[in-house]
Parts: C-alpha cells; structure tokens; sequence
C-alpha cells in the first residue's frame, strides 16, 4: 500500500537531520483527516452565538432576551447582568487593561459582544440573535487616532476610575533626545514625512473559536481551541475565573493558521466557558468570518511623524513620534518592560549616531488589537518606517537608495552591535545579504529597463528594503507576558525501541514542527525524523511555554529541543562507556553513535544505548534509568535574523493599476534546519506584504461603521496577484543559539511592504513627483498620487 | 424535508430544512469532515467540492439543491490506499502548510487537470483564484499541480 | 459561518411549473439558479424569501445558438459556457472579455446570465455587455412571451422589467456584419467587483462605423448605457482620437457613487480610459486587426 511516508522520492537521500524533508503531518491534511476545531463533535454538545453590537459608540438602554428564550432550540442567553454573578462581566488583558466580555453599560465598538445565545445547533443559534431586542442610545464616535486626544472627543473608557481622556497608555521612550537633536544639527540633509501603516488583519483561513466542556462531578474543564499559546491560557483561565489550573485541559487541535489572530483570550472563548459551566454540557462557539474581521485581533493602525537625517553621504539620525491606535480596550500583547512592543528597534540596520523614538498609544471607538500578523511585536511598523525614510533620504539626496543603505549599515566588524536604542544585534553582514539580492534581481539589468521604459512613457518600479529583526522573546531577566516568563520546555523520551518522542511547548499553525523538530532530534541523537514524535498542543502533555509567535519557535523551542537532546546524547555517552567498558571521555560521537576514539569498529548505535538504559544490565554509579530528560530554555538575548528584498512594480500609467511583476528576497535567518520550510515561511509571508501594501485594510467611516468586515471588502491575494517568488539566502549562524538558528517566520512580512512601497513610488516619482502614498495602494489611492493628491488611508 | 445526495460514490439520505447548506450536508456525515469553511461571502475557497466533475462552492448551494448529483469530496481522491497525483504533489512540494484550505486546492486542482492535463502557470493560478491560502503564498501549489500534470501517466490507478 | 432563516423549497420541472409556482406563492418566493447572489444575501439575511423555486433542472433554458440573424442564449446558461463558447467567442468576443474577469473560475460554474442580468447590480459586467451589443431580453409569464430592450430592461438599483410571476428565459443579441466587441475592467483584485467596466461593440462597414454601443458598470445606480458617445461614434471613421473623445463623454455621462474601490472622479476617470481602450479594441477585431 502506497502512502505518503513510502512513496518513491525525488530527493534521493532522506536526510537524517537538517535538510528539505517533506513534511510528516502533510499525510493527514493531503486526506482530509485534519482534525480542527468545527471537526470536533462531543456527545451533548450545544452551540453558541455572539450577538454583536451594530454601534461603534452607545449606551445600552436594555436588553430583552424574552423572545430568544420562547424558542424551543435556546437553552440560554447570556448577557453581562449573568455574568457579573460569576464576576467575569470583565476581563483582564496582556497589556494590564481591562476588556469588556459582554457589554453592560455601553458598546464600544462596533461588533463587541453583547450578548451570548446557547442553542441546539449554529442555524437556530443564528435565529436567536435576531429574537434578541437590545435598546441604543448611540453616541459619537472617534475613529481617527489623532483626534482621540482632542479636547472634546467623547471619553470612551469611562468604566476606567480615573480615566478623563482617550489615552492608552502614556508616551514610552527609546534612544537619546539630545544626542539626536545634535545629529540633526549637523546634518546636510534632512527629510519629514508622516507615514501612516493602516489597520489590517491576520484573517486566517480558519476562525477563532472554542470548544469548552466542563464536568461537573469532576471539576474538570476541558477546552478545544485553536490557540497559539495555550499555556498561558490555562494559567489566565485559572486566574480570571476562579478554577483550579490543574484541572483545566486545552487541546489545539490542528490550527487553520494563526498569524498572531490566535494569541488572545476573546470574550467568546469566556462565554464558551462560563456557558458550559452554567449549561452543563459542551458549548460549541465559533465565529464567522465578519465578526472575525471586525472584532478579533487586528494589526497595526501606527500614526508615525518622523525625521531622518544625513552627513556625508550616511544616515546619521532619526526622529520618531507615534500614535498607536489601540482601539476601544488595550489588548496588545508585548513583553511587560516593552509597552510598545519592539518598536525601538526603529533605528534599523543602519550605523546610526542617535535616535530618539517616542510612542504613545490611544483609545478609539474600534476593534481591540495591534500586536498581530507576524509583526514580531511592532517590528514590522519600525521596518517600514525606516525603510520608506531611508528611501525619503535618498529621493532627497539625489542618492541611490542602494547606495545609502551600503554606505550606512553596521560593518561586519561592528558585531555583536549596541544600537542607538539599546538593542545588541547579535551577527551580521549586510552589504553581502544586499548584494546577493542585487544578483538574484540583476538590479543593473532592471535599471536599464526602467530608464528604457520611461522613454517611453512607461511605469516601472524597484523598490528595496533591508531589515534586521530580533526574535526569539525572550530572556527571562528582560521579558514576561503577564509575569509569566518567555521561556520554552521540551521533554525528550528515548523509548527501549529507540524511537523517540518529544514534547514541546510551541505550538504549530502550520509551521511544520512534527517535521522540523523531529529534525533537530535526528541531528543531535541521528535516530530517524519518522522515528521521532513530536508532541505539542495539549497543556496537559507538553512543556510550559508561552507560545508560537513573534518567530519564537526555532529561536526558543528549537534551541530547547536542541539542548534536551544533547542532554540525552551526554546520558547516552555515559551508558555507552560502561557498555563498551572505557570512559566517557575516550568516546567520539558520529551522528546516531558513540565509539571509542581510535577504534571506530567499537561503537554502541543509539537504540542499542537506549535497550540497555531500559534493562536490568548495568548502569554508570549512580545513573537512573532510561533515557530521558527535560530542559527549560531561557535564550540569552533575541536572534536577530536580517535580510534584502527587491520588488519590480509596473503600474499602468493610465488606471494606476499595481502589478508585481517579480519579489526577491534574500534571508539570513542563520543555520536552515529545514530550507523547504523556511521557503515555505517566506512565501506566504511575501504573499501577505503584498496585501497589505496593495488591498488589505480595515476602515472605518465617520460613525465607526467597518467598512471591511467581509472577504468581499477585506480583500487578500490570491494565486494572480503573487509573482513566481525568488528567494536567496546567506548563512550567519546566530552566535547564542544551541543549533546556529534564527527565526524567520515573520521576516517577509516585515520587510515586504515597504519594498513595494518604495517601488511604487519609484514608478511614479520621476514622472508624477510623487515622493510619498500611504498603503494600501490600490488603484485608485495610486491615481490620487499621481494626480499629486495623496491621502492618508481612512 | 428528506434529500439523498451521492457523496464519493455512497447515496446518503437525511431529513433536513431546505435551509441547510451543502457544506453542513456533508459535514455532518461521518468521515466527512474534509471539506471546510472560512469565510460568509463564497470568496474563499475552502469549502470547494466537485459536483458533477465541477468545482463549486458548497458554502453557496443548498443541500436539496444537489438531489440528483455527484458529489465528490478530499475524502474521494485516495482510492485502495493509492493517492491521488495531486496529492502526492502537494506534499512533493510542500504546498501545504497549515492544511486549511488544501482539501478545496486539491479538488479544485484534480477538476482542473481533468479538464487541462497540461495547464500553463498562469491556467493554474488562474484555476485557483477562487481559493485562498494564507500560509504558502501558492508558489509551491502550482509547482505540485505541474508535479501532478506530469506525473498523472505514471502514477494514475486505473479506475 | 453565517446561515439563512428558514424558507420553503420546491423544484421546477419546467418553465410552466416555475411560473406557475410564482403565481401561487407571490412576492415572496424567489427563483433560484446558480444562488450566488441570492444565496450569499440570503446568509447574511439581507435577503429572507419565504419561498426557493429551484430551476436548475430547466436544461432547455441553457444553450446558444444563431436562430437567424440572432444569437441566442438561454437564461440559465453558465457563465463558464459562455466563456468556453468559441461560437460566442467568433460573434462577441466582449463576452469571453468579461467572463474572464467575472467572480472566480469556480463561481463561474454555477451563475448563470439570467442570474446576472436579473440582480440589477450596476457593478454587474454581463449587463454592460448586453447593453452594448444591443441585446433583448426575453421574459415569460402566464401571460405569454414578451421581448424588452436592455435599454429598457433596467429600472433601477437591483430592479429589472421582469415582474411578479415573469421569467427572464432568453437573451437575443442581433447580428450585423463588421461586428467588433471588448470589455475592459479594473479590479483591485481578481474576482473583485469592477471599480469601473466598460463595454464597447462597433459595427464597421466600409471603414466606417455604422452603429456603435457603449455601456459601463458600476458607475450608475444601473448599467450606464452612454447613448450620447454612440451619437457621436456613429458615420465616423474609428482613430483613437475618435474613441478617446467617446471616453470624455463616457466621463461625463456616468454618475459613480464614492465607497471603498474608489473616489467619484477617479471612477469618471475609469470610465473614460476603459471606453477608450474597448473601442480600440473592438475596432480592431471588427477590421480583423487584433491578432
């Protein structure tokens, strides 16, 4: 019988270790026979709705369930009055704030929860909603960021005591005020622009959603959910409603992506929980795909001034100034000493002599969120900021925007590098990574095009960028969510047979980690990917960890698999010596065996180490037992992958329409345990940039009505809009890392935006004198710049 | 009111309300959990199944609407344990990473080279513009149905 | 996922049955063909019909054919069939033009042109193409057969000629010699709506444009038919600067609402370049020049 793992292969050495391995969970999906979250079904179980609110900003009058209730299929309905008896009305966030589960005295968006319809099945559950009457009073709303702070904008949270305007979180600094004013002082060149990154959102395939089922002979709540940190979860479901940690269970399942959407606790997973408690039986919440887009997790929304300035032909300084629109509750996730997450690490790739960065975030009448779709905790705001400056420097100085950048990165030699904002970047070589970017592009070749095409009155643009990212949160000393430190686990058990399983703490969402952990265990102990289990997404089963995000996987879980597993090959060096009668320091490894130096024939394969470690035979003094051990991580700093991308543009001169006619990107994420994953990584998160430098947004009109809260206005690309992509890579091993390894998963949504932004306006600036456009770019907004009327994104 | 639709070959008979959609239909039936939602407003793709050798969108088409049709689901493709070409291409070439939305990328790739057994790049991305994917950014799934086109010959089980 | 309210379903037989069933059960029962309009409001219950009339088994409702000096094509024919026809692809290559870039290849595969026309959404390709060419459209009811211009045809935002208990069966397009027909579109995305489409069809006999039609999408509370730019195209010679001052009036003639795919004038200023470059192109055709 035929089947994925034996089918005849066109690589024909299967590596043992590092190396384009297909991937093993790929035979379940390829069937059909993944197993998500609507796939599970649990006798009893009943099904839940959320009824949202159609204002952005108004008190609630009344509520009156009565007509909901007199359908035979309603079980319950729920609203804040109920949950306020269980004291989980409100809820608390990462960022210390408070959000609202079900609202009570006001709505503050449009789409928050009001209330919560338990049902026999999702179509009556669906009907409900409708027989519930809520009364409004609607008030005004604030959508634009920077009028949040005016005098007399509507105060949105005044369920906060103390709380008299819409700010956030007050004004967090980075960098050095004084030394960067001198910069500027000095400077031959300097340019302003306000560069807006709208509000778009992760939209993964499959929504969010929770399965909860509490028993109550046995207190036991059990919880499906497709969660990138299920962990912490636990822990916070423990907190917030009074349960025992030790008895609550989540299950992930398989996950239909995450990007950052999944990291939050939502008001509807709260409601699963208490409904079940409250039902008795297992409640069935999932959203669809508009309360999705309207209420769950969005990215971005950064209002930005700044100002970059040059001397002799480098940067030399930079300003910035942020509003972060945090919308109607404060629920960014970030570390705890990091209010604006990672932002700082604006100062780039760039040898800079000051910056000085400045963030302040506010309140509006919108969806919460912010810190979401692979942003690496607001990196990808700060790379494209400094990005589209450095290309503002350029335009200004009549430089090549390659040019500058060589003539300003941090050296080779400047590394490990402390940057003008206190980051310590830990390995690098820039000019090499661009220069493997320009080959790949022919940028020369392209040039030569662009100038022939513009004789002739054609649009072409190359667009670059070029960034350094940290990943990997975080060290213990520096870095908690929630006080919970970001450290990983993992668990290695050698079994007699010496197959192997190992437990994990990240959390796949289609990242490949039952393949490339396995792979990381084959490198260390060389027993087979196919003979290795990895273990993952079942709190009860896997290691404490705080989850998958941020590219936190290889950096944190994979130097913790790395460090288990040469803990296990030292135990096995042991076993081995006293089953081959020598000691442990006469003994050389070679990948899946110890042998005596010097008499290579004399050796102990791995599985034969594990047979021995299992039976009654004898063991070193005072060894136990089997083969098996258990590592928490804590990294030493943040990795720091880095990279060059390259974008061609042809915009059609007389509709403005964008295409992308090619996409190259080089990446240096260190040592590859999987290069067919990490390409993998990086294509989707190409196809994402693109989005979002060319359609995805979220907006909002003067009432705080969504403007995009369906597929059919929230567009994302498909297979037309997304060139043939071309990826490069460099090799800088990271220097901390057990295996050399970086992250990468959110490197191309970082640097691919501002690469066709800087395109786009390398079309156009020779010919229409456009020197800035906000995203998206989309035909229209293209054609108001090139008619010299750019406007910011609504 | 009672429908019998033939799903993969098998007549599967329920009672149910003219309101229920073809992806419930389906869903609800043992094993058949292959085919999934994503989005409210048939633009995503992940619910694509054959009906009558077609791709549609099973999110758009009612149950009673398929009385009298061939349904073919994800679960279809393998047949005895032997795997469909485009499946053994998708993993050939890693065109899956979170696996959401490939049961309606494979039918919706088995359809086309039924159809087009040589289709060009730009016949496949145009084949599967009605379908997203988040996670692979489709390079890699044209590069399976290419795999699939040219290896339909060698690897077809002969039906 | 979101679901409809409850509703009664029946199936036609024939088109008898189907105008039958709408006479007895009123205003509130909706015919159904492909669903994909209907069915996607109906999810979101901005549409709630008490009542489905299914049609899909009226298979002699699908087809095209010359019947004489017309093409005709069946109200429940499939957008794919109408982009795979070669015969439709000879005569009005317009339509392979738009049923490229209308909805997605899977969509495709169930809406039909009956559906299209019938939805009345100004954004809609298929009715500028059947504004442009002229087109009849064919509409039954217990009363008999009638035949409306497409000029005609459209009332208002989502409102056709065709009346309680009436059914669109037929679309006619006449055929004239030195035919010549393109449709262009701009979408911010595949599968997207139009941000502004424009139809064109020339007939050209001896060099010279004896009749001309121009109609455009989504810039209107319907189909935009721009009879002032058919006056000025018509005894004239075709040159570029003849359909670029046809995209003028296109501009001008149009009334295009501001949302999310763009402001007002960037539409008018769609309007005028994707005239321009449809008559180009139908021009080019219709003298055999377009390779």
């Amino acid at each position: 019988m035929a089947t994925v793992e034996n089918l005849p292969s066109t690589v024909h050495e299967r590596p043992i270790g590092f190396g384009r391995l297909k991937r093993k969970e790929d035979a379940r999906f390829i069937r059909g026979k993944g197993n998500y979250l609507d796939d599970v079904r649990l006798p009893g179980m009943v099904h839940g709705a959320v009824l949202r609110s159609p204002y952005a900003h108004a008190r609630i009058v009344s509520i009156d369930t009565s007509r909901a209730l007199a359908h035979p299929g309603v079980a319950a309905v729920v609203t804040a009055k109920d949950l306020e008896t269980l004291g989980l009305a409100w809820m608390p966030t990462i960022s210390y704030d408070t959000q609202a589960v079900l609202a009570g005295d006001k709505v503050r968006f449009q789409g928050q929860e009001v209330a919560f319809v338990i049902a026999t099945d999702e179509y009556i559950a669906r009907d409900a909603l409708q027989l519930i009457d809520v009364e409004y009073e609607p008030l005004p709303a604030i959508v634009n960021a920077r009028k949040a702070l005016d005098p007399d904008a509507p105060l949105i949270r005044d369920d906060k005591v103390g709380q008299t305007d819409n700010l956030a979180s007050p004004t967090w600094e980075a960098g050095d005020e004084q030394a960067t004013d001198s910069a500027f002082a000095e400077a031959d060149t300097i340019v302003t622009r306000d560069i807006i990154y709208p509000r778009c959102h992760p939209a993964p395939l499959e929504t969010c959603g929770m399965i909860a089922d509490f028993n109550p002979q046995t207190g036991q709540l059990d919880i499906y959910n497709g969660n990138q940190a299920p962990h912490a979860h636990r822990t916070v479901y423990a907190q917030v409603a009074g349960l025992a940690e030790h008895m609550i269970r989540i299950r992930t399942g398989d996950i239909g992506g995450g990007f950052g959407n999944k990291v939050p606790v939502y008001p509807g997973y709260v409601c699963a929980i208490a409904g079940s408690i409250v039902a008795g039986a297992p409640v069935k919440w999932i959203e669809d795909r508009s309360e999705n887009l309207m209420s769950t997790g969005f990215a971005r929304d950064y209002v930005m001034h700044a100002e970059m300035c040059s001397k002799d032909g480098k940067i030399t300084g930079l300003r910035v100034d942020v509003i972060a629109d945090h919308g109607a509750f404060d629920s960014t996730a970030q570390p705890t000493k990091f209010p604006a997450g990672f932002f700082h690490i604006v100062c780039g790739s760039y040898d800079l002599e000051a910056s000085h960065v400045k963030v302040k975030a506010v309140y509006t009448n919108k969806a919460p969120g912010g810190v979401a779709y692979r942003c690496s905790f607001r990196i990808t705001e700060a790379v494209y900021l400094v990005e589209r400056m450095v290309d503002a420097l350029a335009l200004e100085m009549g430089a090549d925007p390659i040019e500058l950048r060589m003539q300003s990165f941090i050296a080779p030699e400047q590394f490990p590098y402390e940057t003008t904002t206190g980051w310590t970047y830990d390995s690098g070589n820039y000019a090499q990574t661009m220069r493997v970017a320009m080959d790949i592009a022919g940028y020369d070749e392209l040039r030569r095009e662009q100038a022939e095409k513009r004789a002739r009155g054609e649009l072409m643009g190359v667009g670059v960028s070029f960034f350094t990212e940290g990943v990997g949160a975080g060290p213990r000393k520096h870095m908690d969510i929630l006080g919970l430190s970001m450290n990983d686990g993992a668990d290695l058990r050698v079994h007699p047979s010496g197959k192997a399983m190992v437990s994990i703490s990240a959390q796949t969402q289609g990242q490949g980690h039952e393949t490339t952990f396995a792979q990381i265990v084959a490198e260390e102990l060389g027993i087979p990917p196919e003979d290795v289990q990895v273990r993952h997404g079942d709190t009860d089963r896997s290691p404490y960890g705080l989850g998958t995000y941020g590219s936190r996987s290889t950096p944190v879980s994979g130097a913790a698999v790395a460090v288990v597993s040469r803990k296990v090959r030292d135990k096995a060096r042991m076993i081995a010596a006293t089953m081959l009668e020598t000691r442990a320091e006469d003994l050389a490894w070679e990948k899946g065996r110890w042998y005596v130096k010097g008499d290579p024939e004399k050796g102990a394969l791995i599985e034969d180490i594990a047979v021995r470690a299992y039976s009654g035979e004898s063991l070193p003094e005072e060894m136990e037992g089997g083969l098996d051990a258990q590592v928490i991580y804590d990294p030493p700093n943040l990795t720091y992958p880095y990279g060059a991308y390259i974008a061609v543009v042809d915009i059609d001169p007389e509709t403005a329409e964008v295409r992308v006619r090619r996409f190259i990107a080089v990446d240096d994420c260190g040592v590859r345990i999987n290069p067919m994953v990490v390409d993998g990584q990086i294509h989707g998160g190409l196809a994402e940039g693109i989005g979002i430098a060319l359609m995805e947004v979220i907006t909002f009109d003067e009432e705080g009505n969504c403007l995009n809260g369906s597929f059919m206005d929230y567009l994302v690309p498909t297979a037309l809009e997304c060139p043939d992509f071309e990826l490069g890579e460099t090799v800088t091993p990271c220097p901390h890392h057990p295996l050399g390894a970086k992250g990468v998963g959110e490197s191309p949504n970082v640097g691919s935006p501002p690469a066709i932004v800087n395109a786009v306006i390398d079309a156009l600036h020779e010919s229409h004198g456009v020197d800035h456009i906000d995203m998206p770019c989309t035909p229209a907004r293209v054609w108001a710049a090139m008619q010299g009327r750019p406007e910011p994104p609504q | 009111m009672q429908v019998t639709i033939s799903i993969n070959g098998e007549a599967v008979s329920r009672d149910v309300e003219p309101r229920q959609l073809l992806i419930h239909f389906i869903r609800d039936s043992p094993g058949l959990t292959g085919t999934h939602w994503g989005c409210d407003t048939s633009n995503c793709g992940a619910c694509v199944v054959l009906m009558d050798g077609q791709p549609i969108k099973s999110c758009t088409t009612l149950a009673v609407m398929c009385e009298g049709h061939e349904i073919r689901t994800v679960e279809s493709l393998e047949v005895n344990g032997q795997l469909d070409p485009v499946q053994q291409g998708f993993h050939e070439t890693h065109a899956l990473q979170c696996g959401f939305c490939t049961p309606g990328m494979l039918m919706t790739s088995r359809a086309l080279l039924d159809e087009n057994p040589n289709p060009t790049e730009r016949e496949i991305r145009t084949a599967i513009s009605g379908a997203i994917c988040r996670c692979t950014g489709y390079k890699n799934i044209v590069a399976a149905v290419q795999w699939a086109a040219e290896h339909e010959t060698t690897t077809r089980q002969e039906v | 996922m979101q679901t409809p309210a409850s509703f009664e379903y029946e199936r036609a037989t024939s088109v008898e049955g189907a105008l039958e069933a709408l006479q007895r059960l009123g205003s509130e029962a909706r015919i159904i063909a492909g669903g994909h309009s209907l069915l996607p409001m109906m999810k979101l219950r901005l549409a709630n019909p008490d009542h489905l009339i299914d049609i899909n088994d009226l298979h002699e409702l699908a087809y095209i054919r010359e019947e004489g000096y017309e093409l005709r094509i069946g109200a429940l024919t499939r957008h794919v069939e109408l982009l795979k026809s070669d015969l439709l692809a000879l005569r009005f290559p317009v339509f392979r033009d738009a049923e490229q870039v209308i909805a997605d290849p899977v969509v495709r595969n169930r809406g039909t042109i009956g559906g299209s026309l019938c939805q009345a959404d100004a954004a809609e390709d298929l009715s500028a193409v059947c504004s442009a060419l002229k087109a009849k459209a064919v509409i039954r009811g217990a009363q008999g057969e009638r035949v409306v211009g497409l000029d005609e045809f459209y009332i208002g935002p989502f409102t056709t000629a065709v009346g309680d208990g009436e059914m669109l069966t037929e679309v006619r397009l006449p055929m004239r010699p030195g035919a010549g027909s393109a449709h262009e579109k701009v979408e911010r995305r595949a599968g997207d709506w139009a941000v502004a489409a424009a139809s064109a069809a020339l007939w050209i006999e001896d060099g010279t444009i004896a009749d001309a039609g121009v109609a455009l999408s989504a810039v209107g509370p319907t189909t935009v038919q721009v009879s002032r730019a058919e006056e000025l195209l018509r005894g004239k010679k075709p040159s570029d600067e003849l359909f670029a001052q046809a995209g003028e009036i296109s501009s001008e003639e149009c009334a295009p609402l501001p949302d999310g795919r763009g402001p007002i004038d960037y539409k008018r200023h769609l309007a005028g370049v994707l005239t321009k470059r449809a008559l180009r192109r139908a021009a080019a055709r219709a003298q055999h020049q377009e390779v």
